[in-house]
């Protein structure tokens, strides 16, 4: 028995089948959010490599920004329920998940069946979120998946001390003017980013394991940044962009022989 | 800029509209009261008498016995902010007037109002300019230690009097004698300069009288909203906020009593008929912390019904039931009358009492970028709240007045999340 999961992000688009609610037949990931070709994309191609069809599917979650939109789907949830749900998947000893993503970031306090005890979420600014390193990699003229290992062979962090992302651009630009090499820009904007999502995140606790979801937890420089800000380990796991597609499958199939047994 | 719900939309294309539930008749009695509120203080004014503006936290009961036209900016700016007409008149504030984007959107809508009445700025006024100007003020700094700015100001703009009661944060849980004698004797010198004032004399046997109206308004308000323990709630809980002019700007007056005995029984009907005001079925009972989001009220009720969630409990609503029978008594209710001038303790013993009464599964949090005294103490509240009470709650950004501080998919987001939550723990009780 298959199920569908879709997170639809600001950003990007990640899609997963799953059989028999444990294990992961295919995925894929879109660099295309919401209001483009990314979704459809990251169904043909998740489907394409399943060697399935659509109507093989006994059930599909859709999460992410982009949920209300798509019309396909039995039911959608939140991406707080379903990165909950995804990372317990991939790391089962995480009990406190920070995922960021395009346009948020949130904590999550989860139970031992992956369930979301409490969250926390930024507030409307900008400032921690994957569209602020997006910005910041463009002034830099670096790619965003190069910004982390960039980041790493820097000894002497730039203090970047705007949260604004407006006002970072300028400082950024002005950090570059004043000849400050690429490596300790690109740490200092890993360590604000930390610091704002840290800050936010501390406020649920740590209760530990500690991981992080999300396409930004890719990033190496941001992790190393958020476990000097958290003073604890940060798990990753390969699939932790995947985590809230991931999610979205395993309550599919929860859901699907939940009704069933009905 | 187009505020949210200016857009125009083709009407061949807008689908077919709902007929509107007709309102109910206290607020029909309601909306009278509120007409009448506004054009007397015009009449006061044609008629040469002095008319004034006053803080929402201010004893009532002393203009009421004085029978001085008040009216109140807060609630004003409140209304222009639901109507989404805010917008002017927060580019006026922050740009012509030049007053700071971080200030409270009431201040900012009020103090633009202000000076389009003293023939300072030119935003066309909504409502016609039914907001007289005022002769005087009347203000307490228990609600709020950003009103004594905003009233200075008015002040200085206008060259008007404030009459103040400076009430004091409250660091105890208790009101010492030594505070109640400080309050009252500001009261009292208040009384004799308002008289002095606007030539009108004190009458203590109609302070009595009015304090009984007061009192019973009090009682019918907190008694509405003590109903609300019902399930399902008779009311759709956003309502409630509808009815809190009544308290705010009449709360000595026969008109509210009226009101306020209409909405009783009204929702005494609703127990009896076991049925709610509230559109869908009650699936979820919250409580709301913090003012209402008046600029996105519609969007907020329409999320929240999505899900089936009532909001029965609020702190904001609960804060006008307030308790006194003479100026001693006054004194002492308001140096307690207002969360912002509570400490923590007190604050989170009234929400816990809440919680339990109203059989809360969840709490929202507004945080409002327009009141920072209420952010100060927000998240701590939160924590210990949601501790001891082992429910869950979110927070969402937002605004009293500046639809500029919201955004419409992180509340959808934020719901869905604490409906999860909610139905999580529901089934877990359910199933033992």
């Amino acid at each position: 028995m298959y199920t569908f999961g879709i997170d639809i992000g600001s950003t990007s688009s990640k899609a997963v089948i799953l059989k028999d609610g444990k294990e992961i037949i295919a995925h894929q990931v879109i660099s295309l959010g919401t209001g483009t070709i990314g979704p459809k994309e990251a169904k043909e191609q998740v489907f394409k490599e399943a060697s399935i069809s659509p109507e093989e599917i006994s059930y599909t979650i859709v999460t992410g920004y982009g949920r209300m939109k798509c019309d396909y789907a039995d039911e959608q949830i939140s991406e707080l329920s379903c990165h909950a749900k995804g990372i317990h998947y991939l790391l089962p000893t995480v009990r406190t998940v920070i995922d960021i993503g395009g346009q948020d970031a949130k904590a999550l306090r989860i139970d031992d069946k992956g369930r979301l005890i409490q969250f926390q979420m930024n507030d409307k600014c900008a400032a921690g979120t994957g569209r602020f390193l997006d910005v910041m990699a463009k002034i830099l003229n670096v790619d965003i998946n190069d910004l982390g290992p960039l980041s790493e062979k820097s000894n002497h962090p730039a203090s970047i001390s705007n949260t604004c992302t407006v006002f970072a651009e300028s400082e950024v630009i002005s950090k570059l003017s004043s000849d400050i090499p690429l490596e300790d820009i690109a740490a200092g904007i890993h360590e604000s980013v930390a610091k704002r999502v840290a800050g936010m995140a501390l406020r649920i606790g740590k209760t530990p394991d500690v991981a992080m979801s999300g396409g930004v937890a890719l990033n190496i420089g941001v992790v190393h940044a958020m476990e000097r800000e958290m003073e604890c380990p940060v798990l990753v796991h390969p699939l932790c962009q995947s985590a809230g597609a991931i999610g979205a499958a395993i309550l599919a199939w929860e859901k699907f022989t939940k009704e069933k047994v009905r | 800029m187009i505020e949210n719900g200016t857009t125009q939309v083709n009407a061949a294309a807008a689908p077919a509209q709902k007929p509107k539930r007709p309102k109910p008749k206290s607020m029909q009695m309601l909306n009278e009261q509120t007409t009448a509120l506004f054009e007397n203080a015009r009449l006061a004014k044609e008629r040469g008498e002095k008319v004034g503006w006053s803080a929402s936290i201010f004893p009532q009961e002393i203009a009421e016995t004085l029978r001085l036209n008040v009216l109140y900016p807060e609630n004003h700016s409140a209304g222009i902010a639901a109507r989404h007409q805010a917008d002017p008149f927060l580019q006026e504030c922050e740009g012509p007037l030049g007053y700071s984007n971080d200030l409270c959107a009431y201040a900012k809508v009020n103090l633009a109002y202000a000076s389009v009445l003293n023939n300072e700025s030119e935003v066309e006024l909504p409502d016609g300019g039914k907001m007289v100007k005022p002769d005087f003020l009347l203000l307490t700094n228990n609600i709020c230690n950003q009103l004594t700015k905003w009233y200075e100001n008015l002040a200085y703009q206008m060259n008007i009097p404030i009459f103040f009661i400076d009430t004091c944060y409250n660091p105890c849980d208790y009101v010492t004698e030594t505070r109640v004698r400080y309050v009252r004797a500001q009261i009292d010198q208040l009384i004799k300069d308002l008289c002095a004032f606007t030539g009108k004399t004190w009458d203590d046997k109609h302070f009595k009288e009015v304090m009984k109206i007061s009192q019973r308004n009090s009682y019918l308000w907190e008694r509405a909203n003590n109903l609300m323990d019902h399930k399902p709630a008779p009311l759709s809980g956003f309502e409630l906020f509808n009815y809190m002019s009544a308290m705010v700007c009449n709360r000595g007056k026969t008109s509210s009593t009226a009101v306020l005995e209409q909405l009783n029984q009204e929702i005494e009907e609703h127990i009896k008929e076991g049925n709610s005001t509230y559109p869908v079925k009650e699936e979820y009972r919250i409580s709301w912390d913090g003012i209402a989001c008046w600029p996105y009220l519609r969007h907020n009720l329409h999320t929240l019904k999505q899900y089936g969630i009532n909001m029965v409990a609020s702190s904001y609503g609960k804060a006008w039931a307030i308790e006194y029978e003479d100026l001693d008594g006054m004194a002492r209710a308001y140096c307690f009358a207002s969360t912002n001038g509570d400490n923590a303790t007190t604050m989170i013993s009234r929400r816990m009492e809440a919680l339990k009464k109203f059989d809360c599964e969840g709490t929202i949090y507004h945080v409002n970028r327009s009141c920072k005294v209420m952010d100060c103490q927000m998240m701590e509240v939160q924590r210990q709240i949601s501790a001891q009470a082992g429910i869950p709650f979110t927070s969402f950004d937002g605004d009293q007045a500046d639809y500029r501080n919201y955004s419409e998919a992180q509340f959808e987001t934020r719901i869905q999340g604490l409906v999860e939550v909610m139905k999580q723990n529901k089934e877990a009780k359910m199933n033992g």
